[in-house]
């Protein structure tokens, strides 16, 4: 709605060049936009105003550095103050083969409990672990369960709906020591924290069960409420890690930060689509860009790995670097990005380019209208557009509705992209993925 | 702090039973009044029911008890502001508002924080009184409804508790599990369906969920239901294949019979912040939506998010969710959702 925040900041920071201190009166449109930003991405009021408090602490007074624009100078504090707060990069949870590490999974209703049960399974596949169906309230969650294990290629353990969960786990762990199982994964029913009873049971399957992790399941969607449910939670069973789900959707993620900040535990992974490969290590560095509105590169690879397989990807880029690539590979790739969804929303994914903001209106368009433009030639014409001649571009005028103009302008961009191409293969940046990791590493800011 | 809405939990489908009859001029059959999930037995209801703790019965009814009645400064103006923000009604419309009342304050309007209070309710109650229509019971020769929402939010608890008020209207009801993507998915509403002895129609395991929607079409004709009600797989509305599925879902419903899916609700999970009327906003845009139903709010959060997402895209929120079971189901009332929002 809002944009990012350093988009936001533009006006006000500008006011800032040529002062050489940043004061009370100079920054306090400045520490109110960062205030709107964070509020925008659900981050919890209470922990905004300490976190603007504190950043109003460390630049009051600060000289500003030699050559350095102080809006920058300004922006780069809030966003490392933010990385500092989100942690250090996490480790794995703790598993060992011939041990037996004991994970329960709890959390809200619907947060992605048993899926992400599921994913650490699978990660953790060669230490042969077992899942245990706990939820025995809500309807076929224990069929889920089952399915899921099935999925990741892991052993379960069930006793239908009719048993108290404790006594379910309990005889889930006698099973894990006997079987020579290094990893035992405890799938709890979803609960509200607000719900004694449930959260009673919790606590006594934590009694029961000693496990060496609790992990707390959240959705990276969760406003407000998010600090409430971490605290009761912590409060509660003593949690050691986060799991932050649905990270493939674009919700700015302010809870990772409310819960960070709260509970000061540290948030281990993060879960990216419904599949069961879909789990990562958190990473800081990342979240706190992405709550500042400055891009979301995960949201961007997702999308990219399901609209193509590895194999498509590696040759597409096997042809790019090569000296003929035609317009039958361009149509391709254009194909493609249609099926990652309106090319506006793709561009807003890269970091520094959601900055660029309405520039990239109406790409979608252009892109509908090249698309049809090559779709209307021969294949003959794709592999070889000089022969090209007026009356066939014509043709394809009609054919695809453009004018000639337009026909003539897309082959020049496209002989002009070969050329770009070349060169960037010259560079060493043809690997896509070497790309996005400098992209996702550090921002490009725009000063 | 829903407690107020918990409260009536017992009898409260009948009384939205009651209130729908009114509304659409039908009857409502009295001796409809037997526990859906009785037959369950006593160990699945009873685990559920007692469940709730007594936290939630801390709930001032007025803000006033908090703020002091006293003269309006700046400070209360941002304690307000605090509290709505606080209630995921985001920042534009909690700015909007925050203008308003300060507005009205310099003009003398208001003079204490009582006004204020008053003040707020009334225009929150407004922006949400938009378009509510009732629903139509008695389309011919049976009315579809579709369930649509991003994952966890409630889509099969809700098609439910729908099914649930439906029978208390002496309706015939006919569900369609969707979800052939998720883990247990058909099982789940399988199960529903047992307890609320109604048939599901269903497919294989990945079957295109269109083909499941049209074979619930036709079972629906040949059985004469009044209606039918489609539960679908949770999608993110950035998985743009998954937003096309559901749109072809709806494509083929309306092939099968013209005019239908009569309603298409979202459902939208309580404890959503802002990021909910991006998801409302697409979906809306792929299918039209007619109205919203919030779940989870016998939790602690507000969802204040719904009023951006009213107000934005004019769609009305058809009813909200307060438990687990068929019965936790009520109509929305912009008053009880409003003094909740204030609820500290
Ligand atoms: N406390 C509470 N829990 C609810 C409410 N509605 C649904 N739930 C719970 O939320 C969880 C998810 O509900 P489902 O109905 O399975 O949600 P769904 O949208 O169908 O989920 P997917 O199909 O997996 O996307 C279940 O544990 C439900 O019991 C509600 O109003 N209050
Ligand atoms: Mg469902």
């Amino acid at each position: 709605m809002f944009g990012n925040l350093s988009d936001r900041l533009q006006s006000t920071i500008s006011k800032l060049r040529g002062t050489d201190k940043l004061t009370d009166d100079n920054i306090k449109e400045a520490l109110r936009e960062v205030k709107l930003a964070l509020l925008e991405a659900d981050v919890n009021l209470l922990i905004v105003k300490e976190f603007v408090n504190s950043i109003k602490k460390e630049v009051l007074g600060a000289e500003v550095e030699k050559g350095l624009d102080p809006g920058k100078q300004f922006i780069k504090l809030v966003h490392e103050k933010l990385v500092e707060i989100m942690g250090t990069n996490p480790e794995d949870i703790n598993v060992k083969k011939g041990g037996l590490h004991k994970v329960m999974m709890v959390g809200l209703q619907g947060s992605g409990k048993t899926t992400t049960t599921g994913k650490i399974a699978k990660k953790f596949q060669d230490v042969n672990p077992l899942l245990v169906a706990c939820d025995v309230y809500r309807p076929a969650a224990v069929d889920q369960l089952l399915t899921v294990a099935k999925r990741a290629g892991v052993t379960s353990f069930e006793k239908g709906t009719d048993h108290d969960p404790v006594t379910i786990a309990k005889e889930g762990l006698e099973k894990a020591k006997a079987g020579n199982h290094s990893l035992l994964m405890i799938d709890t029913a979803g609960r509200l924290q607000i719900d004694e009873k449930l959260m009673e049971e919790l606590a006594r399957m934590k009694e029961a069960i000693r496990p060496d992790d609790i992990l707390l399941v959240i959705d990276s969607m969760t406003g407000q409420e998010a600090v409430r449910v971490a605290k009761t939670f912590d409060d509660t069973l003593g949690i050691t890690g986060v799991v932050l789900t649905k990270v493939d959707g674009d919700a700015r993620g302010g809870a990772a930060l409310s819960i960070r900040k709260t509970i000061g535990k540290p948030i281990k992974y993060i879960g990216i689509g419904e599949k069961l490969d879909g789990l990562e290590l958190f990473d800081p560095e990342r979240m706190a860009s992405r709550i500042l509105g400055m891009g979301d590169v995960i949201g961007l690879i997702e999308k990219a790995s399901m609209a193509m397989d590895e194999k498509t990807a590696k040759r597409m880029q096997r042809r790019m670097g090569s000296g003929d690539y035609n317009l039958v590979d361009f149509l391709q790739q254009l194909e493609m990005m249609k099926k990652m969804g309106p090319m506006e929303d793709l561009l807003k994914m890269i970091p520094g380019m959601a900055e660029m903001g309405g520039q990239f209106d109406g790409a979608s368009k252009e892109m509908g209208k090249t698309l049809a433009i090559i779709q209307s030639m021969t294949t003959e014409e794709r592999y070889n557009p000089s022969v090209l001649n007026a009356s066939r571009r014509r043709r394809i005028a009609k054919g695809s509705g453009t004018t000639v103009q337009q026909i003539n302008q897309l082959l020049r961009q496209f002989e002009q992209m070969k050329q770009m191409m070349k060169q960037f293969k010259k560079m060493g940046l043809m690997n896509p993925s070497k790309l996005m990791s400098g992209m996702g590493g550090k921002l490009p800011f725009k000063f | 702090m829903f407690s107020k809405w918990r409260k009536k939990k017992t009898d409260q489908l009948d009384s939205l039973a009651e209130e729908i009859a009114k509304e659409s001029g039908e009857s409502l059959l009295s001796d409809k009044k037997e526990e859906p999930s009785a037959k369950e037995g006593a160990s699945w209801a009873s685990r559920l029911t007692s469940g709730l703790s007594r936290t939630r019965n801390s709930w001032v009814s007025s803000i006033a008890s908090v703020f002091g009645d006293g003269k309006l400064d700046e400070d209360k103006l941002e304690e307000f502001e605090d509290l709505l923000l606080q209630g995921d009604l985001g920042v534009e419309v909690t700015m909007e508002l925050v203008d308003h009342l300060r507005q009205g304050w310099k003009d003398g309007k208001y003079k204490t924080v009582a006004d204020i209070q008053e003040s707020l309710k009334t225009k929150i109650q407004e922006e949400l009184t938009l378009k509510i229509s009732p629903l139509n019971l008695s389309e011919s020769p049976f009315a579809v409804i579709l369930m649509v929402g991003i994952n966890g939010v409630g889509k099969t608890t809700t098609t439910a508790k729908i099914t649930s008020l439906f029978q208390k209207l002496d309706k015939k009801c006919m569900l369609v599990a969707c979800d052939t993507f998720r883990a247990g998915a058909v099982k789940q509403l399988e199960t529903w369906g047992e307890r609320l002895d109604v048939t599901v129609v269903k497919g294989k395991e990945n079957e295109d969920p269109a083909s499941v929607a049209f074979e619930g079409i036709k079972r629906a004709k040949q059985e004469k239901v009044d209606i039918l009600i489609i539960d679908t797989a949770g999608r993110l509305h950035t998985q743009v294949n998954l937003m096309e599925e559901v749109k072809k879902i709806s494509r083929v419903v309306e092939k099968a019979l013209p005019g239908a899916p009569h309603e298409t609700l979202m459902v939208i999970d309580s404890t959503t912040g802002q990021n909910a009327i991006e998801q409302a906003k697409v979906f809306n845009e792929a299918l039209d939506l007619s109205g919203l139903v919030v779940t989870k709010l016998d939790g602690t959060a507000k969802g204040g998010v719904v009023v951006a997402i009213h107000r934005q895209l004019q769609i009305p929120i058809r009813f909200i969710g307060v438990g687990e079971q068929v019965n936790d189901l009520q109509n929305f009332n912009p008053e009880e959702f409003t003094e909740a929002l204030f609820a500290i």
